[in-house]
């Protein structure tokens, strides 16, 4: 198809934060459905592409995992800033889920439980170029505003299927009767 | 003057991690760091949790294998309960470990590692990943997207989810394996030989295009971790930790699970979340080993099934008795794929993997479990300690890829001095610096990487310290 024919490509970004890549393993689960959507798609941001910026226009932001350290939540700002619509995609997003089960826990006796009790060799907590953490790990839109919430752990790819067909073709978006948490 | 390079985030691997690299007065490498920037406190949060919620609880560590992390908890809860699992428990534990491996190594191989090996190192930024592989190599892009399946669909069908499955339980799994499932899977198998026999075929003529890689990826003698049975043939559910040295002398066996921290000591780094494991006889640092694919076929003798050990036989033939460069680990990775393949065929064809008793149960017997396993990147250690009700008191886990740390370490370093020359930094050299991370095929536990700063910032810094100038590019498209 020549490329003035081609229709306008929704320009998506994924991220991870705090969580443990199972939502993004699950859009992969869509498998050959993937390759159909991909022509439909310029994946512009995210885990399995190579941009070491957030692009200035993005049209979906598909982002799983809680808000837990310094790094995420200047990613999430600038998610935020920069994108049309924004989806908590998965249960840490979305509720901050296991991430949050630290939360009873002071950050230091937590850094130190994990870098001076259990090490031997060299006993240090690490601080020279890795983020601080946060004293919660919070949902998304306990720091910005959310457009979508797809609940889940993770989503089934079918519900995450749905929403990004919705997504693609402009509609509002509805979530499927399947969707749950957990 | 001297040059700090920064690599915000190192792309198409699991979890987040920076890269800084240092450059001296004459623009060559003084240092290179890989630094993992998350942490969640497993090891902390889980302390007064029933020990049986572990499996569930560990399983989100990693989306990518929670059947791993699954099944290291079960192991340890099982010692928990002092119990033995009914055999055909045993061998459902199996096939379900080996379908992991097979969609986990696809996701490494093709999802991650494809577009650097086919497309190129220096390809466009903006196309060298699975998508632009689907446009240029849709016969690839669909390959991956199968064998991943074949995975995952076996996952599912056994575990009735593929991420975070709560089929596997203290005791053994929670239901038998139907023959309708056992017939879907056993179908998918010739489609994901085929693939995989492909794929393996496509990389033995790919290492030819890459040699300047495989001088420099961690091309170190190290030592090798990896479990094997009482002859010494390549295991992932059973088996003993061994250490074997480069000239192939077996360092050291760990006899019992309990064991291993008498061989393996963690160092807490400064510019790291992510301790660095060591092997303890030789002490930290000297005491550097790997794990992974290519650990683990340096650390057996053999894999023990005919395909894999011909396949194994040829790349010894080439590469060496015990293959050193970590750009090899994608031609090993694949060997396992072929290995995974023949051992679900052996449990499929078994008739006692339908067999209904399949769950031991007891309460707590026991005050301590260790749960060892090889996940698809490495060693994976749960240690837990329960009091008398069986809550969580204390509790340790060495994730595969932490004991990778010092290797790949010494990777971005040796390959950014390889490739940096007075100071010339270009785009396809810091993609290599991040393509040797991708070699180790990382389970960083989903770090987060770094916010939206340049794609390279370079601090031009005067002989004293005081920055002249800073450059900065853009990866905007």
């Amino acid at each position: 198809m020549p490329a003035t024919l081609q229709l306008h490509k929704v320009k998506l970004a994924t991220a991870w934060l705090d969580g443990c890549s199972g939502c993004h393993m699950s859009v992969l689960d869509l498998d050959e459905v993937l390759l159909t959507l991909a022509p439909r798609i310029q994946m512009v941001y995210g885990p399995l592409v190579d941009a070491q910026e957030y692009p200035d226009a993005v049209d979906v932001a598909l982002v799983e995992g809680a808000v837990s350290n310094q790094d995420d939540l200047s990613l999430i700002y600038k998610i935020r800033a920069h994108s049309t619509l924004v989806v908590a995609l998965g249960d840490c997003a979305v509720t901050s889920n296991v991430p949050s089960l630290r939360n009873s826990i002071p950050v230091s006796r937590l850094l130190e439980r994990v870098y001076l009790h259990n090490t031997e060799g060299s006993r240090q907590i690490p601080t020279d170029s890795v983020p601080k953490l946060a004293r919660n790990a919070v949902p998304l839109h306990e720091v910005i505003k959310v457009d979508v919430y797809i609940p889940g752990c993770p989503p089934p790819p079918a519900v995450i299927a749905s929403v990004l067909t919705q997504v693609l073709d402009g509609s509002r978006v509805e979530l499927p009767i399947i969707a749950k948490f957990g | 003057m001297t040059q700090k390079i920064v690599i915000p985030h190192v792309s198409r691997i699991e979890g987040h991690a920076q890269i800084t690299i240092d450059l001296d007065d004459a623009g060559r490498v003084a240092d290179a760091r890989l630094h993992v920037t998350q942490l969640r406190g497993f090891e902390k949060f889980t302390e007064g949790r029933p020990y049986y919620e572990m499996p569930a609880i560990t399983a989100r560590i990693c989306g990518i294998c929670p059947v791993s992390h699954l099944l290291a908890s079960v192991k340890a809860c099982d010692m928990i309960m002092a119990v033995q699992i009914p055999e055909t428990a045993h061998k459902l534990r199996e096939l379900i470990h080996y379908a992991q491996f097979v969609q986990s190594h696809a996701l490494s191989f093709f999802h991650l590692s494809a577009p650097d090996l086919v497309l190129g190192m220096d390809f466009d930024p903006a196309q060298r990943n699975l998508f632009g592989l689907a446009e240029k190599h849709p016969e690839l892009a669909k390959d991956g997207i199968a064998l991943r399946r074949f995975g995952q669909h076996a996952i599912e069908l056994m575990a009735g989810q593929r991420i975070h499955p709560a089929w596997t339980v203290p005791g053994g799994v929670n239901k038998p394996l139907s023959a309708e499932s056992r017939d879907a899977i056993r179908t998918g198998l010739p489609e994901a030989f085929a693939i995989a026999r492909r794929a393996l075929g496509n990389c033995k003529v790919l290492c030819e295009n890459f040699p300047e890689e495989i001088k420099s990826f961690s091309n170190l003698p190290t030592l090798y971790a990896g479990l094997s049975n009482e002859r010494e043939e390549l295991r992932i559910y059973d088996g003993k930790i061994r250490f074997r040295r480069p000239d192939g002398s077996l360092a050291a066996t760990v006899e019992n699970a309990k064991d291993y921290a008498n061989y393996m000591g963690e160092a807490a780094l400064s510019d790291s979340y992510l301790k660095a494991p060591f092997f303890k006889p030789l002490g930290y640092p000297e005491g550097i080993y790997r794990v992974g694919p290519l650990a683990r076929l340096n650390a057996a003798k053999c894999c023990g099934t005919p395909e894999a050990d011909s396949e194994l036989l040829e790349y010894r033939q080439f590469f060496g008795a015990m293959p050193q460069s970590a750009f090899l680990y994608h031609y090993a990775r694949l060997i396992e794929i072929i290995w995974s393949l023949e051992n679900m065929q052996r449990l499929l064809d078994d008739p006692q993997i339908l067999n209904t008793s399949v769950r031991a149960h007891a309460g707590v017997n026991c005050d301590e479990g260790v749960g060892i396993i090889e996940a698809p990147r490495g060693i994976l250690i749960h240690h837990y300690k329960v009091d008398e009700n069986g809550a969580i008191t204390w509790a340790n886990l060495i994730v595969a890829t932490g004991h990778n740390n010092l290797a790949m370490n010494y990777g971005v370093k040796q390959v950014a001095s390889h490739f940096i020359r007075n100071g010339k930094v270009s785009e396809g050299v810091l993609n290599r610096v991040c393509a040797v991370i991708r070699a180790y095929d990382p389970c960083l536990s989903c770090s987060t990487h770094a916010d939206g700063r340049p794609a390279v910032r370079i601090d031009v810094r005067n002989a004293d310290g005081s920055i002249l100038e800073t450059l900065s590019t853009s990866n905007d498209k």
